[in-house]
Order: structure tokens, then sequence, then C-alpha cells
């Protein structure tokens, strides 16, 4: 077990140096540097003063030096200072982004899984029968809607013309002055349309997988065995059959996370909501690479602790991975 | 044999005719489109769907109908060519990674999950930020981000494939490295490629609008579904139009495409995965 962990540990830290190197080239060698967002626009701009400009972001070393420097800072957390107005370090700004980000992706994540799970059970369990057919139709509805779209249809809906629910932001204006139950209701009618579109976004995706691995599971010799001798079929389906079919979807939890981040991306954009998501957007607007840099690396650190979380899950739950 | 099991499947063939008939619509846009959809007549703003306007008008007063089926232009031809990108490069990875393995399968496959561990959308908005967006470079990224899957699918047909009998009566009469994994061995590892082309086109489409919809992604004035979405949003509440119609185009395009994908998988072989 402590081998195969360690294995996977190294294989993470790996990954995780290829991430940084692969990301701090891309957004370095692209052509553009952060200071023309102010150089440009400057009338009094000469080229010495750029020049200043540059070498105090230290942009005037080449790129591979800087990404040592990079390097060098980031094993103190340093990811250096945003390039907006108010030249914040990066790290700070991400910080008190992370919760509300994390909160609302982990709640979803929940849901998706509730939801998810007994779904595709029951569509492997009973191919063809109605609620099969209306999975499929549902599958192919979930991935082909634009999730962003549906977020601005029911912000329309349900926000604007049925006036039910907060078109944006966390909490009302009000927020301080309830007593602690509303508040804990403000802040659910607040969340709710951001997790349902969360939730429908990657609900499809799991559903499926879900179903396909029950299915796989299901035609398993030992299924014909635990059959023949006489076990209730409910015993064979969610003892024999489900224990193995649910451990590919410990995997996927783990593979999912860039794309709920991503999502937050849209969400957090359209319903207003001071996360990580939000932050990312606005700094791509004003091209603050050192923002973007630590954004990106530490969505990639939440990823790669999902895997390595979902590799622990894995190997607990399946003997052969451990002694392997 | 492929014929006939597609055409039982009615919802793919419905499928299929939709894909063929968006391209038409693209192909045509000029005869089609009512109004020329760059015009802008300040006495016809935010008009509501009605009979001269069968879609209504945004806010320059532009026709919305005339606008999306020149959009359709844009959503069709993003997602077939970054798509395509990806293949190309899915596929020479995925030939390599499967024939050569050891080594460098192994650094091939690394990359593979390096790739799926960065959040692709953040890289694809930092990079068009930077570099500025122009559809070239929206389809490039696109490309650029999306080929892990093909390249895994394709590796996956390499290492079965290699040691069929085929491949070894290939070495034995001398034909090159290159001759076997081109003309011997990919052509049999096409069928999934197929399949996840098409079901590709549709997931590019989709985040080619989602980008838009962020505004890195077709800038304006040239009408991308996506983009017309983004500038109704801001008249959401008195122009619903401006918000449903594009969203319907691309919910019925990804999902034409989707039933169709999935339609040729079922007709290809029944038991294939994606």
């Amino acid at each position: 077990m402590l081998n195969y962990l360690s294995k996977k540990s190294l294989e993470l830290l790996i990954t995780f140096f290829g991430i940084t190197l692969v990301s701090f080239f891309l957004i370095n060698l692209a052509p553009g540097k952060p200071t023309d967002a102010v150089s440009d626009l400057n009338p009094r701009m000469t080229p010495e003063i750029r020049a200043i400009y540059e070498k105090q972001w230290g942009l005037d070393k080449p790129v591979h030096i800087r990404y040592f420097i990079w390097l060098k800072n980031f094993s103190k957390f340093d990811f250096g200072r945003s390039f907006s107005s108010d030249s914040r370090p990066a790290w700070d700004k991400i910080k008190e982004r992370l919760p509300i980000t994390i909160l609302i992706n982990s709640i979803s994540m929940f849901f998706i899984f509730l939801i998810a799970v007994p779904i595709g059970i029951h569509s492997a369990v009973k191919p063809n029968s109605l609620s099969d057919k209306l999975t499929t139709v549902g599958v192919f509805v979930g991935f082909a809607m634009p999730v962003f779209w549906l977020a601005l249809i029911l912000q329309l809906i349900l926000g604007v013309w049925l006036n039910i629910l907060p078109v944006s932001g966390i909490r009302s204006l009000n927020y301080e002055n309830l007593s602690w139950i509303n508040k804990i209701f403000d802040s659910m009618r607040h969340l709710f349309l951001p997790i349902f579109i969360t939730v429908f976004g990657s609900l499809v995706g799991i559903s499926r997988y879900m179903r396909s691995t029950m299915q796989e599971a299901l035609s398993q010799e030992y299924i014909v065995t635990a059959r023949a001798k006489g076990l209730p079929e409910s015993k064979v389906v969610y003892k024999h059959a489900l224990r193995n079919a649910i451990l590919p979807i410990i995997t996927i939890t783990g593979l999912s996370v860039p794309g709920l981040i991503s999502g937050s991306v849209i969400f957090e954009t359209i319903f207003a909501i001071p996360g990580v998501g939000q932050l990312l957007y606005q700094a791509a607007m004003a091209r603050d690479i050192h923002v973007i840099m630590a954004e990106v690396v530490i969505v990639s650190i939440l990823t790669l602790f999902g895997n390595l979380l979902a590799d622990i899950g894995y190997a607990l739950a399946d003997p052969r991975i451990r002694v392997k | 044999m492929f014929w006939k099991r597609f055409k039982k499947n009615k919802l793919a063939v419905i499928g299929g005719i939709l894909v063929f008939g968006l391209f038409a619509v693209a192909i045509f846009a000029p005869l089609l489109a009512p109004y020329d959809p760059d015009i802008i007549n300040m006495e016809q703003v935010l008009q509501s769907p009605g009979a001269a306007h069968i879609l209504g008008t945004d806010d320059l007063g532009r026709d919305v109908l005339s606008r999306m089926i020149y959009g359709t232009r844009i959503s069709l031809s993003i997602g077939f060519i970054a798509i395509a990108i990806a293949t190309i490069i899915g596929v020479i990875l995925g030939s390599i990674s499967g024939y050569y393995g050891r080594l460098i399968d192994s650094l091939i496959m690394r990359l593979v999950d390096i790739m799926l561990s960065v959040p692709t959308f953040f890289l694809l908005l930092t990079v068009l930020a930077i570099v500025g967006p122009s559809i070239w470079i929206v389809m490039f990224v696109i490309g650029l981000t999306g080929w892990m899957s093909i390249a895994r699918l394709v590796r996956a047909e390499f290492l079965t494939l290699k040691e069929r009998e085929f491949v070894q009566a290939a070495r034995s009469i001398g034909a090159s490295d290159a001759r076997i994994i081109f003309r011997h061995i990919l052509p049999n590892a096409l069928t999934p490629v197929y399949v996840s082309f098409i079901l590709g086109v549709a997931g590019a489409i989709l985040m080619e609008s989602g980008l838009s919809f962020l505004g890195f992604g077709v800038q304006p004035p040239t009408p991308s579904w996506g983009n017309i979405l983004t500038a109704g949003r801001e008249y959401m509440e008195v122009a619903w139009w401006l918000i449903l119609f594009p969203g319907i185009a691309i919910f019925i395009t990804c999902l034409s495409y989707y039933i169709l994908g999935e339609g040729i998988r079922q007709a290809l072989d029944p038991k294939l995965k994606i």
C-alpha cells in the first residue's frame, strides 16, 4: 500500500512540474506583455520608461530564467504581485476566493453522485425500460445543452420574470441583520442556481459512465454464479455488482475537478459570485499573468489532490491494487 | 451493412439530415438570410419577433435571424476545423505511442495525463486573452487542448493491432515503420476515431460558444451564436429573443451531432465504447 502510494505521489509530482512548465511557457511566450496594457495607452511612454517598467516586473530576463525564478518563489508560495491597480500578492487574492468556489463545487459533487449513481444503476439493471430510454434521451439533452445558456434562461425566468430567486451575488443586502436561520436560508436561495447549473453540467456524463460500468459488472461470470446459487436479485445487484461497478466512479471523481472548475469560470461570471473562477475571468481580461499563473497552479494542485484522493480511495476499496 | 444498420436507427437519420441541413444553411447563407446581417437600422432597435423580423432585431436594429444564419458558418467551421486539428494530433501521438511503446509511450502518456489535469479552459482563456482572440486562434487552441482522448483511443487500438499476423507479415517483407503504421495499422484503428470526431465537433461548438459568451471567442461584428447571445445579455430583461434563439440553435446543432455520432457508433460496432 505504502509502495503504491509513494509511486502515485511521485507520478503526481512529475505531472505537477509538467503542468507548471507547459502553462508558464504558454503564458509567457504568447505575444503581448502584461505591461502593454499600461504602456500602449500612455502617450508619454518612451522606450526607456517601458524598459524600466518591464525590468521592474522582471520581464527583461529570458523566459527560461524567469521560469526558474518563478519556481524558486513558488517554493515560498509567492506567486508575485497582481498587475492590476491594487498590486496585491496573487496568492492573497486567490486565498480569499477559494472557499466559496470549493464550497459550491463540493456541494454540487455531492448531489451529482447522489443523483447520478442511482440513475446509472437503474438504467443498467433495467435496459430498454422506459426510464432507461428517458435517461438516454436525457444524456443527449444534457451533453448538447450549452450550460451558460441554461443559466441565463433560468436567471431570466426564475430571477427576473417570476422573481422567486436572487439573480446574482451570494448574499442579500440585508444579510447582516438576518437571524442565523434566515442567513442560512438566504445563502441557500443564492446558491441554488449556481449549484443546479453545476450539477446539471456534470450529471449526464457520470450517470452514463455509471450505467456502462454497472452493465459491465452485471455481465461478469460471478454474477451468473451469484444468481445460480439463488441469491435474491437485490443482493446480486447491490452487493456483488455495485461494489465492482462503483470503483471506476472513484477515479472519475478525481478527473472531474478540472471540468468543474472550468464551469466555475462561467457560472461565477454569470451569477457574480466572488470565487476563483470570476477572478480568472477578470485576470484574463486584464492579462494579469501572475494571477493567471497562480490560478492555473492552484487549480492543478486541487485537481492532482483530487486524483490522489481517488487513487487512495481506489486502493482502499480494491485489494488487487494495493498488493500489485 | 453499415448503411442498413444506420438506416434502421430513425433518430440517427434525423440527426444526419439536420447536420446536412445546417451545412446547407451555412453554404447558402446569402440566399437564405432575409436581411444583410451587418446593416444597422436605428429605427428598428430591439423589435420583438414579428412579421418583418421573424426572430426580432438586436440593440443595433440588425435582423437576428440573418445574423444567426451567418453565425452558422462560424460555429460549424470552428467545430469542424478545431476537431480536425485535435484528431490529427491525437492520431499521430496515439499511433507513435501505441506502436513504439516503452519510453516514448510513457512520455506521451504522461503528457496526456498532464493535459488532462490542466484546467484546459483556463489555458484557453489565458492564451486568447494574451494573443487576442481571432477565429483561427480559437480553432487552434481548442484543437490543441482536445486531442487527449483521441490519442488514448488510437493507442489502445494500436496495442492490440500491432500483435496481429498481418502486421508481422508486413514487417517480414521489410515494410518500413511508417508504412506499417499508416498503411497497415491505422486504417484498421480508425473506427473509434470517426465516432469521436463527430462527437468532438459538438463539444467544440459548445466550447466556442462558451468562449464567445465570455468575450474571448469570435469578435463582433462577425456574428457567431455565442456573441449574439453575449450582446443580448445586457438587454435580456427587455429582449428575451436575443438570448433564447442563439441558445436553441447551439442546442439543436450539438444534439444533431450527438445523435448522428451515436447512430454511426451503433451501426459501425454496437460494442464500441467511446
